[in-house]
């Protein structure tokens, strides 16, 4: 088993999958000869031609709206959008074209698509190269939005998106791509979407996560072990759908919970997991439910300071577990 | 006229196919004004437009994209006429969307017809990456988005003729200008006279052609087929219009057109145009109309007594279909 | 027959409108169809089709009235009995929201100390009959954290009494105090021998257990079946059955199964006994007596007369893999009408098992065993299984517990070699 970047083992799924299905299609803004912004496909476009690695004109829109009717014409497309920040002109054909197709024909139609998009701070992008989307999208049913917090996770979880038979946004987080390295399998593998993963067990509090606050929460769990503290880390992995059993027996496990995210406090996904929790587990709870969550101001500030200011820190995510852990 | 293609035969049934949708269309209204369908959109005006593109395609394997106002080209694309009185009354059976969209949202995977939102322009992105999987897939098929002048002034219809441009898809832009976006004419739209002239600005044929013409419109939509199908790219053709009728059973069109103005029109109604033609030529004459305009009314009798009598959908269905898996 | 035209809706959020013109008159002959009168509102101006042929009889509304969508406006006779096409109903059911209830109230604060408790510090003393004001705090500002009620629970009964209240109702498996009912005669306790302090579900156990054996006075039945039909099924299908359904086919879905028809023959055995009354049981719900590393646990299979065998097997395999992980919730444990218990995985071939109380009767289905059996005048290998019932007497006759137990049998007997699964 070799160890890979995050990063890199996106880029050896996408190759490996476009090997395995000649209908897949990767497009989008320089994802051609420059292989993106990121380098995330780089190479691809030698190994497997213009015609299945294409660079688009610059319109968002355009990528997802094409997008959507290639698929229903046979191909599997896998569009990118650059950075999540830039997905708004294209969120109507998203959210009320790919997302409601299969419900609004009857089950006539349905879009087998994977929208690859980066997302998330720390990475000094300011305002526009910052943000975490998933929240706009996980409330809408009919999509699914899968986000991995690991490079084994992100292997099997972009393979089962891509064999998916509705649309999927997968979100890479900007800060894991090279930070986050890890063992991964060279053979193919699926993790089922909608299934969330226990990172580290644990028996005092439960963190609930997803994305690059995985590593941070087992970071923060690993610091307070050595206080005696035992924390477990539940990675969501997928936040639509929500894995509601997972959530609900870690909840019951340890009573307490704190739900960590880089997305805003409000309408984020941990007010989902606190009302599922709060519906399923009242009489095991043996605390509040917490949200350590980024907070409510418009979007990731560029100076250094501010930015800082901005993220949740594995140190942050430690202050916050102790305090629930003493209460 | 010559070459084209069109035996006597097929412009008979492009007639039939015009005649029927009037029929239609008129059944809707009068099922509107009995309470029985919530609301009607028509293609009345715009039948000639509609069918003569139908007949240029390749039906049932070239895709095409409608919008709410294009009942007779899904009636010449092969949906039954029962089919859209089942959409109409929003029943279970309706092959459209089983009861769950408006009426005239269009869509029919066997067909070919695309399924449609309401947010206008958005299947013209759709059409073009239909295009852009043939085009990889090298599957022969043309796809064409159908539209509205209104919508052109959204940000879709501008990136989706600049993508197939640039990457030389087949597919057609074809643009249904009856010069009012409901109440909003045509030069509060645009500050040109005609949408064909956007097509310049994209590297692509802009062809205008008279849409109450339905041999006309064959003929330049035969030719963007043929176009597209030898990988030059895209065309876009403007057919000039009118709607007869309000933009739907909900508006009241005496606000914003005066009665001469659509009298004016109405001279030039491509049902009698095409009839008096067809008559002149000696394809119709007094005994294959009777017949035709009998069966007509037998078939939307039968559809409307159909639709009326099928089951609603049940309530229990109401989550079906949100995912695959 | 006459036919009422009602003021139709015209538009979406149209809600009335006004007749602007009669264009027929009463006596006046009208086709369907055809125009009947104008109507004004204020998104539109139409002329409205009469919805039948017939000849107008009654106008109910005069010109330049204004009525809601709905009202009668006009009668049409009709002749002869071809009236209008029925109209189909529009059963407009309302979209039910979906998920439990949530309505807990505002959070609180972290910094609580003593006196107030989380919901499950409430839980578990209110379950254990422990009262949290006498466990010492470890929680910020001395709060008893759940961390703290769990052990005042193993490390010994509670000096004070349990409060008075009882559990609620819907929470059945909650125990009472933990008081009179374990009382007995005092054990001698030798040099060498361990104390072992009860845990939280044996207590649970011995208060049933105690409780069914002195307030119901059971009576004991048992009949033998020959299963040799259903043995050779389950010999045939069994391996086709793991890989097809994912579950292993064991006996217990076929025994539940013949129980359902047994309680559908015999209504009397699904049924409580309620002090003065005795409640006759609607839904058959079946508890199943599971062994667990921490002691016994009765699931339920709800409905269990809706499902077929593969059906049950999937809820046996289900409820019982979740007692052994410790993951049932409350639900699973409540609501059985009737307890099946699968004795003959421990080996044995005749028991007396105690009823389930307040449900009247538990059925045994005891291991499977070979045995030379007269069949005519022959002897022949069968495989033979004894079914042992308990009965509540006060609720159940013999007879009826007898038939019970013969229907069941009998259905056993039946299942051939080739029977269906579905």
């Amino acid at each position: 088993m070799a160890v890979m970047s995050y990063l890199e083992a996106i880029r050896e799924t996408l190759r490996q999958e476009l090997r395995r299905d000649p209908r897949i299609m990767i497009y989008g803004e320089d994802v051609g000869v420059r292989g993106g912004v990121f380098r995330v496909t780089e190479g691809l476009q030698a190994e497997f031609g213009e015609d299945r690695v294409m660079d688009s004109p610059l319109a968002e829109a355009a990528i997802i709206g094409t997008a959507i009717g290639a698929a229903v014409n046979g191909l599997r497309p896998v569009p990118e959008i650059q950075f999540a920040d830039f997905i708004f002109p294209a969120a109507n054909q998203i959210i009320q074209e790919a997302a409601r197709i299969r419900y609004r024909s009857n089950g006539d139609f349905h879009v087998p698509l994977v929208i690859r998009a980066p997302f998330g701070g720390g990475v000094h992008g300011a305002l526009y190269h910052s943000q975490s989307v998933e929240a706009f999208f996980a409330h809408v049913p009919g999509l699914k939005v899968v986000i991995p917090g690991t490079p084994y996770d992100a292997k099997g979880l972009l393979a089962a998106a891509i064999q998916d038979d509705d649309p999927v946004l997968y979100l890479e987080h900007k800060a894991a791509y090279r930070s986050l390295k890890g063992e991964v399998p060279s053979e193919r593998y699926v993790i089922p979407l909608g299934k969330a993963d226990v990172k580290r067990e644990g028996t005092d509090v439960s963190l609930i996560t997803y994305g690059l606050m995985v590593s941070y929460s087992l970071k923060a769990a690993e610091a307070l072990a050595k206080e005696g503290v035992s924390v477990e880390v539940v990675d969501l992995r997928s936040i639509r759908p929500l894995d509601v059993e997972a959530i609900v027996a870690t909840a019951r496990k340890t009573g307490k919970v704190l739900i960590v995210h880089e997305d805003n406090l409000t309408g984020g996904v941990g007010g989902e997991v606190s009302a599922l929790i709060a519906e399923h587990a009242l009489f095991d709870l043996d605390a509040p439910i917490m949200r350590l969550a980024g907070p409510d101001v418009p979007a990731m500030p560029y100076s250094p300071p501010l930015e800082h200011a901005f993220m949740v820190t594995p140190e942050k995510i430690q202050q916050a577990a102790l305090k629930l852990a003493r209460f | 006229m010559a070459d084209n293609g069109l035996t006597p035969e097929l412009m008979k049934e492009m007639y039939y196919y015009m005649v029927l949708s009037r029929a239609v269309d008129d059944r809707m209204w009068i099922l509107n004004r009995q309470g029985k369908a919530p609301v009607v959109y028509s293609s009345n005006g715009h039948e000639a437009a509609q069918v003569g593109s139908a007949f240029a395609l390749n039906r049932g394997e070239d895709w095409i994209c409608p919008y709410y106002r294009d009942l007779a080209l899904v009636l010449a694309y092969g949906m039954s006429v029962r089919d859209v009185m089942l959409h109409l009354l929003g029943r279970a059976q309706d092959p459209n969307s089983g009861g769950r969209q408006m009426p005239a949202h269009w869509g029919h995977r066997q067909l070919h017809i695309l399924t449609g939102g309401s947010v206008v322009a958005t299947q013209d992105v759709h059409a073009t990456g239909l295009a852009l999987a043939s085009k990889v897939l090298k599957d022969g098929r043309v796809s064409v988005a159908y539209f509205g002048e209104g919508s052109t002034s959204q940000g879709e219809f501008h990136e989706a003729l600049n993508f197939a441009a640039v990457h030389k898809l087949p597919v057609i832009f074809f643009n249904e200008n009856n010069g009012y976006a409901i109440s909003v004419p045509a030069r509060k739209q645009m500050a040109v006279m005609d949408v064909a002239a956007r097509a310049a600005g994209y590297g692509m044929p802009g062809v205008i052609v008279d849409g109450n013409d339905p041999l006309k419109v064959y003929e330049v939509t035969r030719e963007a087929a043929e176009r597209a199908r030898s990988g030059d790219g895209p065309t876009l053709i403007e057919a000039k219009t009118y709607r007869f009728v309000p933009h739907s059973s909900d508006d009241d069109d005496r606000a914003y057109r005066s009665r001469e103005e659509v009298q004016e029109w109405k001279k030039r109604d491509p049902l009698v145009m095409f009839e008096q033609r067809l008559t002149e030529d000696g394809i119709l004459n007094d005994d294959n109309l009777t017949a035709m305009r009998q069966q007509i009314k037998d078939l939307v009798n039968d559809a409307t007594d159909f639709a009326e009598q099928a089951p609603l959908p049940d309530p229990g269905t109401l989550y079906a279909e949100v995912y695959g898996s | 027959m006459i036919d009422v035209v009602k003021m139709p809706q015209l538009g979406e959020s149209v809600t009335e409108g006004t007749i602007g013109k009669w264009l027929k008159q009463v006596g006046d002959p009208v086709e369907k169809y055809e125009s009947l009168l104008e109507v004004m509102t204020d998104k539109v101006n139409a002329e409205v089709p009469a919805p039948v042929s017939g000849v107008v009889a009654k106008i109910l509304v005069p010109e330049g009235t204004t009525v809601d969508i709905g009202v009668a406006i006009c009668e049409i006779a009709v002749e002869g009995a071809e009236g209008a096409a029925a109209p189909a109903g529009s059963p407009a059911a309302e979209a039910v929201a979906v998920g439990p209830a949530a309505d807990a109230g505002g959070g609180a604060g972290l910094a609580e100390g003593r006196g107030r408790y989380s919901p499950a510090v409430r839980r578990l003393a209110e379950e254990h009959g422990i009262n949290p004001a006498e466990v010492a705090g470890t929680g910020a500002g001395g709060r008893v954290t759940r961390q703290d009620i769990l052990q005042a629970i193993d490390s010994a009964v509670p000096a004070s009494p349990p409060p008075p209240a009882a559990a609620p109702a819907e929470r059945a498996p909650a125990a009472t105090g933990p008081a009179a009912v374990l009382a007995g005669a005092p054990a001698v306790i030798d040099e060498g021998d361990t104390v072992e302090p009860l845990g939280a579900v044996r207590k649970v156990i011995a208060e049933r257990m105690v409780r069914s054996k002195q307030t119901v006075p059971h009576a004991w039945l048992m009949v033998e079946a020959d299963v040799t039909g259903l043995a050779g099924l389950r010999e045939r299908i069994k391996d086709e059955f793991k890989q097809r359904e994912g579950v292993s086919l064991t006996y217990l879905p076929f025994m539940l199964r013949a129980v359902v028809e047994g309680l559908r023959a015999v209504p009397a055995l699904n049924a409580q006994w309620n002090g003065d009354s005795i409640v006759a049981k609607k839904r058959i719900s079946l508890g199943i007596a599971a062994a667990t590393e921490r002691g016994l646990v009765v699931p339920v299979i709800k409905d269990a007369d809706q499902k077929n065998i593969v059906g049950l097997a999937k809820s046996v395999r289900d409820v019982v893999q979740r007692a052994r992980t410790g993951r049932l919730t409350l639900e699973d444990l409540t609501g059985g009408t009737f307890t099946v218990d699968n004795t003959g995985a421990v080996g044995t071939v005749l028991t007396y098992p105690i009823i389930n109380a307040p449900e009247v009767a538990i059925v045994t289905l005891e291991s499977i065993v070979r045995r030379p059996v007269v069949i005519g005048d022959m002897i022949g290998i069968r495989s033979m299984v004894n079914l042992c019932l308990s009965f509540d007497h006060r609720v159940v006759d013999g007879a009826e517990a007898g038939q019970f137990l013969q229907v069941v049998k009998k259905h056993l007997e039946g299942i051939g070699p080739d029977a269906s699964v579905y």
